[in-house]
This record gives structure tokens, sequence and C-alpha cells, in this order.
């Protein structure tokens, strides 16, 4: 079926108020030799109900496990209030407010995201969002560059490896030199040893936690940054962290990045979700994206605009900082509604719970034969890596029939160099039982 | 917060917006559709939204599956060979295009190719994307029918043209009737074609970008295949191509083996991963959706009833709104000039003015080629009755101009705000709420 209303009479009533005897001649602009004769070669219409059972038919062949899994995607309780409000039409059908006296929903939502995101990263200015973190972060490195008029960037540790493709991919035709600095022995980054950094440096790019759990110290890596005329980039994969640990401005990172899909966005296969990005004051006519700002109308009541659109490609265009045109505002809304519903006290009970799971399991682990943290030393929050005595790709098989996403095998990726290793995250959601199960599943190797 | 206090906060301030299930909402090149909510109910399917996207093949089989259907019929609508469902939008699916032409002449040791040609039409997002991915912008001229300048183009095309950026039907809602000849100039330099895919709604089902001679086509999930806008995304801009650039897409691409589906990250030649994992899943859901129930017929009815609908459109509007390029396929572009030049009412006004009557504003002041600019894209959704009322609306405001002028220049009245002074908000910026302003 199609969503097309008219009848024929309608049909035919604006085919004579246009003065054409047919649809097709609407069409003749197009070069005879490229309009097609016959249909595509597409299947038959399917009525609503044919629809839903061929696309439930595919949902069902995903099957639903017990999450151990994290690497930048957490499987958090989103609040049924949350989900609610964001399938209300006015938010959902509308599009970027661009006419803001009948957008003032959609812009004072984002105006409260810019001011949670703030708060949660100890930044001054946040924009309406990005596409993820990876793009968050690729952004991040560009404004940097674009601040600093530097063009050499240093990747410090164990940063997510997507994020780093990600950059990789943003910045290849530019002229961009992206060094790596690799974490020392306890996985995380010594500042002491930075050596690439230099009178070239644009930025330090430092996640925390980083891509195996583990809470960097960015503070000393933000002196260094700041010592050789560079930028702090800090990276939050997993933002629920930022409940427990300090905030990327309280390190004197000068823009965090990131990812902020546990508020309010399922994991849905990795999107859509939402990249969060928030800087310093004095960057804000450097930074990517839509800005909502407060301002009066002609009768002194407080509205909302979108601002310094002079920076966006719709007015400088080959000038502009980003060529990023919308967001993910529905997401972003999503985000919102979720940490306005449980607060300061609900974000820090859902981390420290997640918290505790994990360190419980870490604590169950490390007695099963064969199994060791791959970093005892550092600390980490709710995600840690633990090496195992087999295949980690076996084990993560053999969860799916206990129905366990047991983890992510980091063989996955061949640049962390622990092929045997779990990467294991915990949210509020696993049940004793469903650790216990994990701990099982891991026993038998 | 206690939950109701959240819920009606939100409900209160979701009230204050304009949005497509309440009337026309006709942004130009934006394709306001009717979003349909059988796909909204897809997308949140346990087996979906539950399905952490480090799972295992063998544990996403259903989205692998749904993935891989949904990139053959794209390619099929679009008449392409391979796609890409990775990019998140359309500027990220532009940025996919303009990289895969980069990749392409690297491979074939032709790096001297520094320029991309883009029409003074164009939108904004592709002189920044171009811009981003390294290249150099070169501006070309539209003719007097809004076209692409084929003289224009031929003075420029040499060894240091490594594409064109051309959407089609351009921002001007205009068919490049000289298409054909333009791949053939393009091709005959060795360059490559690009067409941003904002507009297809107007072609699909009717002619494909592959039979056009493009090579690469970004389309836009949120216009076309009628995702919703969701007040600024998510969106989702897929990129489909020839087979000759095909070995440059993104990572991971989607491979069958047998009845089984998996990730394909062996591309040795692959411009890399463009998103932290595989783009907006969650619209690739709505929009398979969206195409199985249209089908095979659907497909094409849609672009017809989205181009008849705005001739019509333009029938009722031109005596009072002129067309400077004529009428355009599934969108017009108007000119207030007139109107301004007669009353001093501006299109800002009008657009203004619109809101009273209950409809968001085209956009306005682009195509940046036409003076006081109205891109109107009524979209095949809306019935005879509701462009009628439309009509109606905006030549009630051309006559309330000529006799009441300042009720158009000093409109929105029956707005949550009136116009907002947004000079203040650039130079006295506030754009987060400060927690001391409540102690």
């Amino acid at each position: 079926m199609s969503y097309v209303p008219h009848s024929d009479a309608d049909h035919r009533a604006m085919l004579a108020a246009i003065g054409v005897a047919s649809v097709r001649e609407l069409f003749s602009d197009i070069p005879a030799a490229i309009v097609r004769d016959g249909p595509l070669d597409l299947p038959e219409a399917l009525s609503e109900w044919e629809a839903i059972r061929l696309v439930a038919g595919h949902a069902s062949r995903n099957p639903e496990l017990a999450c151990f899994a994290g690497g930048g995607i957490y499987d958090h309780h989103v609040p049924v209030a949350a989900d609610h409000l964001i399938r209300r039409s006015e938010f959902y059908t509308a599009y970027t407010p661009y006419q803001p006296e009948v957008s003032q929903g959609t812009l004072q939502a984002i105006y409260e995201f810019q001011t949670m995101i703030c708060e949660l990263t100890g930044m001054d200015v946040a924009n309406a969002s990005m596409y993820d973190g990876a793009t968050a972060t690729a952004e991040a490195v560009l404004m940097a560059i674009s601040a600093t008029r530097r063009r050499q960037v240093v990747l410090a540790g164990h940063l997510h490896p997507y994020y780093r493709r990600v950059i990789n991919t943003y910045t290849q035709g530019l002229d961009i030199e992206l060094r790596m600095a690799g974490a020392d022995r306890e996985g995380v980054v010594d500042p002491g040893g930075l050596e690439e950094v230099g009178g070239e440096t644009a930025c330090i790019v430092v996640q925390s936690p980083n891509f195996l759990g583990l809470i960097e110290d960015v503070e000393p890596l933000a002196d260094r940054a700041h010592e050789a005329g560079a930028l702090l980039v800090c990276v939050v994969a997993d933002p629920v962290s930022l409940a427990l640990i300090r905030s990327p401005g309280e390190q004197g990172a000068d823009i965090a990045a990131g990812e902020g899909q546990p508020f309010g966005n399922t994991p849905s296969f990795g999107g859509p979700v939402v990249g969060l990005f928030a800087a310093r004051e004095k960057f804000v006519r450097k930074m990517p994206g839509r800005i909502v700002g407060a301002t009066e109308d002609t009768e002194g009541r407080r509205g909302y605009v979108l601002t310094l659109q002079t920076r966006e490609q719709q007015i400088r265009r080959e000038k502009a900082t980003s060529n990023i045109c919308t967001n993910q505002g529905l997401n972003a809304l999503a985000a919102t509604i979720h940490l306005a519903l449980i607060g300061r006290e609900g974000l820090r009970q859902v981390a420290e719970t997640s918290a505790q799971h994990a360190h419980y399991a870490a604590s169950r682990i490390v007695e099963l034969d064969g199994y060791e943290l791959l970093h005892p030393g550092s600390p980490f929050v709710r995600e840690f890596a633990v090496r195992t005595p087999g295949d980690p790709d076996a084990i993560v098989r053999r969860g799916l029939e206990s129905g366990l996403l047991a983890g992510v095998s980091l063989s996955r990726f061949p640049e962390l160099g622990a092929p045997d290793a779990l990467l294991l995250a915990f949210t509020e959601k696993r049940t004793r039982e469903e650790i216990d199960l994990l701990i099982d599943v891991l026993r038998r190797g | 917060m206690p939950e109701h206090e959240v819920v009606r906060h939100y409900t209160e301030i979701s009230l204050k917006n304009h949005h497509v299930d309440r009337a026309l909402y006709p942004l130009g090149s934006c394709t306001m559709k009717y979003n349909p909510k059988v796909n909204e109910q897809m997308a949140r399917l346990s087996g979906f939204a539950g399905l952490h996207p480090f799972a295992p093949a063998e544990a996403a089989q259903g989205a692998l599956g749904l993935m891989h259907e949904l990139g053959e019929l794209l390619c099929e609508v679009a008449g392409m060979d391979s796609i890409s469902l990775q990019p998140a939008a359309g500027a990220q699916g532009e940025l996919t295009g303009v990289l895969l032409m980069r990749a392409y002449h690297r491979a074939r040791g032709d790096e001297g190719r520094r320029r991309v040609l883009i029409p003074d039409s164009a939108h904004g997002t592709n002189p920044a994307t171009v811009a981003l991915a390294g290249f150099e912008v070169v501006e070309l001229r539209s003719n007097e029918a809004g076209r692409l300048d084929l003289d224009s183009l031929r003075s420029v095309l040499d060894a240091d043209v490594a594409g064109l950026m051309l959407t089609n039907p351009n921002t001007l809602g205009v068919f490049e009737s000289e298409i054909l000849e333009i791949s053939e100039l393009v091709h005959g330099s060795g360059g490559l074609m690009y067409m941003d895919g904002a507009n297809l709604n107007a072609l699909m089902g009717i002619a494909r970008p592959g039979d056009m001679g493009y090579d690469i086509v970004h389309l836009n999930l949120h216009k076309t295949f009628s995702t919703p806008h969701g007040g600024g995304g998510p969106g989702a801009g897929p990129v489909a191509v020839k087979a000759r650039l095909a070995p440059f897409l993104p990572t991971p691409g989607l491979k069958k083996e047998g009845e089984s589906y998996a990730l394909d990250w062996d591309r040795p030649e692959s411009i890399g991963k463009i998103h932290g994992f595989y783009g907006n899943f969650g619209v690739l859901v709505r929009a398979y959706t969206y195409l199985r129930m249209l089908g095979r017929d659907g497909v094409r009815e849609t672009a017809e009833a989205a181009v008849l609908n705005n001739a019509y459109m333009s029938a009722r509007l031109e005596e009072r709104f002129p067309l400077p390029y004529g009428r355009g396929m599934h969108e017009s572009v108007y000119s207030g000039a007139e109107l301004k030049r007669r009353t001093g009412v501006k299109t800002l006004d009008v657009a203004k003015r619109l809101l009273d009557y209950g409809f968001h504003a085209p956009t306005i002041y682009f195509p940046l080629i036409v003076s006081e600019a109205l891109m109107t894209e009524p979209t095949e959704t809306e019935t005879r009755e509701e462009l009628d009322r439309y009509a109606d609306a905006l030549i009630a405001i051309a006559d309330e101009a000529e006799h009441d002028p300042e009720l158009v220049t000093g409109a929105p009245h029956a707005t949550p705000v009136t116009r907002l002074d947004e000079g203040r908000a650039g130079r006295r910026l506030d754009v987060r709420w400060s927690f001391d302003n409540d102690a």
C-alpha cells in the first residue's frame, strides 16, 4: 500500500487545474531514455499485518540475551515514560527548529540537554548532539586542529578501536598526522611517557574509562597537553561512569566528546544513539553542530533559538566548522527525559549498582582456574577485561546457548594484543542469577 | 522528580511544536511526509531494540538479514550495484561519497584530482563536505532555466576534477534534463558523478540515478523513505554505488554466505569506518517496513503523487508568488521579491504569518539564487483539501500584505512566543541553565 490519499475524482480535478492530461506529462523533463517502461524489481506490496509478521520474523531471529557486552553500548533500563514521551507526534514528527516560534518544545528540550551535558562533563558549553560517540570524537579532533592551527594528533592509550577508525576516516583527506601513544603495562596512559607530544601537537585524545574499562588519570595528561600548547580531548564512551569519577572538566579537559546512549536509548544494534560534545566557553565559536540559546521575544518573554549559526554549513558553506546539518534530536530528547526522571541521585544509584555487579563478578572470576584480570593494577568502574584459559570466541558462543551475551571477545581487535581476553560490562539490570550463570559459563571454559 | 511531573513538563513543552501529524509542513528538500505508525512499533521490537552491536553474527541474523535485504531493495530503487547503510545522515552520506571519490582516484594513481564541482543552487552541506574531505570547491553557474550550465561545466572540466556533486531534481525542484550529456562530459574527463539524493522522492520508480550516469548516490531514509525527522534526527544516509566503487565502501560491509549473514571486514581498499557501529539501525528497520509496504507499485505511485501535489500547489499559487525558474517536480521555489517591492512585506514576514494560519513555513531564502525564496515541498501524503487550505492561506497573506502590511510584518501573533531576538541570543550567549540562578 502507498500513503497517497487521492481519490480518482481528486486526481482528475488536480490534473485539470494544472492543465495536463496525465501525471506522466509532469515528468516530461526526464529524457525518455532513462524513464522506466516497467516496474522496478521489487516485491509486491504488503498489508500492515503482513509487514508486521515479516519484520517481527526478522526480529525473532535475534535472540534476547542477558547482556554482559559493553564497549560503548550498555544495556541499561530505559524508563517507560521516556519512550512514551518521545513517541509524542509533537516531538518525533517535527524537524530541525527552523521556525522557532512553532518549535519551542524542541528548542527548550535541546537547551535542557545542553545543560545536562555541561553538568555531567563539567564543561561550559555543549551542542545539540552529534551522530554518536565515534563521530563526536572525530569532530573534537577536527576542532582542536582548527583551534590550535596545528596538524598533529596524539591518540593515547586504549581509545575505542572503532572511534580510532572513524577518526582515521574523517581525517584521511586532510593533512593531519595521527600518532598513537600506547598504554603502559597497567593498561593506562603514562603521562611521563608521551614523547609523541610536541610543538606541533594539536591535541591529546584520551578515553576514560578507556576501552578496557580502566580509569585514566586525565589531569596530568591535560597538564602535559597544555604545556605543549595543545588541547586535551577527553572521550567518554561510558557516560554513566561520570556519576562516580571526576568529570573531564574537573580534570582540565578542553573538549569532552562521547556517547550518550545509556541515557534514554536502547542498544539498537549500535544506532541510533547520541553523540555528546562539550567544550570550554572560549571554543564555542569553533564548535560543530547545532547550538540552542535563550533569548526574548518582542514582548520580553523567554524563548529559545538556534544560535551562532554563522559557524554552520547552511551559511558558511565550505568554511563551516563541520558539515553536520542535523543532530540526533530524538535520541538527545530521550536522554534528557531519562536524566530528568532519575535525577542526579538516581544516576548515581544506577552507576553504583552497575559497579557493584562488576566488582562482585570480577572477584568471582579471578577465583576460576585459568582466569585473571588483564590489568589487575588499574581501577575500573563497571567494565573490565579478563584473560581466559581457552578461546574467548568459543566462550561467547557457549554463552549464547545459556541465553547470555558473555562479553566481547578481544580477538576482534588485533591491535589490542589480547586475543585471549574477554571484555565484560555490567549494568543495574543484571541479576545475581545471571551473573552466577555467567560465572558458570566461564568455568566451563 | 516525580514521574508525572516530568511527563507533564515534556507534554507541556511538546505542545509548542508544529509537526507533521498536525498540518502541512512544506519545508523544501526536507520531504516532510507522513511517518507511518507501524514503523515506530517495528523499530521497538525487542529483538531489534535490545540487540547489542557486539552480538556475534549467529545472534544477529535477523538484523543482518534485514539490512542485507534493505540494501538490495535500495540498490534496485537507485539503479546501483552496491551499498553501505552506515552513514547516519545525509551529510554523512555526502562525506562517505566524496571520500569514495578520493579513494577511487588514488587507487588509480590519479591523485592530482583536487577539485569537486558543485552548482550554485546546492545545499550548504555539499561544499562543507567537500572541504572536510580535503578537496577544493568549484562553484558552477545555473542557467536561466535553473539548470546546470553546460558551458560553465565544460570550461572547468580538466584532469584536476575529481567529480561533480549534483542533486537531481536540483534544489529548485528542476530536473537536470541534460543529465546524460553532463554524465558523459564528467566521465569523459575522468571524473565521477555524485548525486545528492535529497530529492529522490520525485523520481523513485520512474527514473534511477544509476541509469542517469551517476556513480554514487546517497539516499535520505528520513526523507524519501518516511522515517521521522525527530526534531532534527536521527536520519540515515545510505550510499549506493556502481560496481567499480564498491571496493571502497565503508567497513564493515555485509555478506551473505549460504543462508546466513555476516559483517564483512575484509575490505582492504575501504575508506574505513564512518559510524561508531553499523549506522542508524533503528532507522533502517523503519525504512525497510515502509518499502515492503509500498511494494513495487507503491514506490512509483509515491513519486507520481509527490509531483502531482506540487504541480497542483504551483497552479494555485503562481499568480501571486511567481516561479522565477518555473514549476519544479516535487517542489517549487516561489519568489516573494515582487510582493516585497510592492508592499514592503518580506518573505520572512510571509513565513511568520503562515504560522498563525496553523502551518509550518516553507524553507526560506534558499536556494540562494532565488531572491526572497519560498522553497515549498508538499509531499505525496497531503490531501487536495490540505493543499487548498495552505494555498488559500498564502493567498490570504498576500492580500493582507496589500491591505494591512503591519499584520504580516508583526507576525506571528498566535504562536506560543512572538518573533525572537536572534541577535541577542548570539550576543548574550545563554546556552545552558546555570543552577546558581536557582539559589
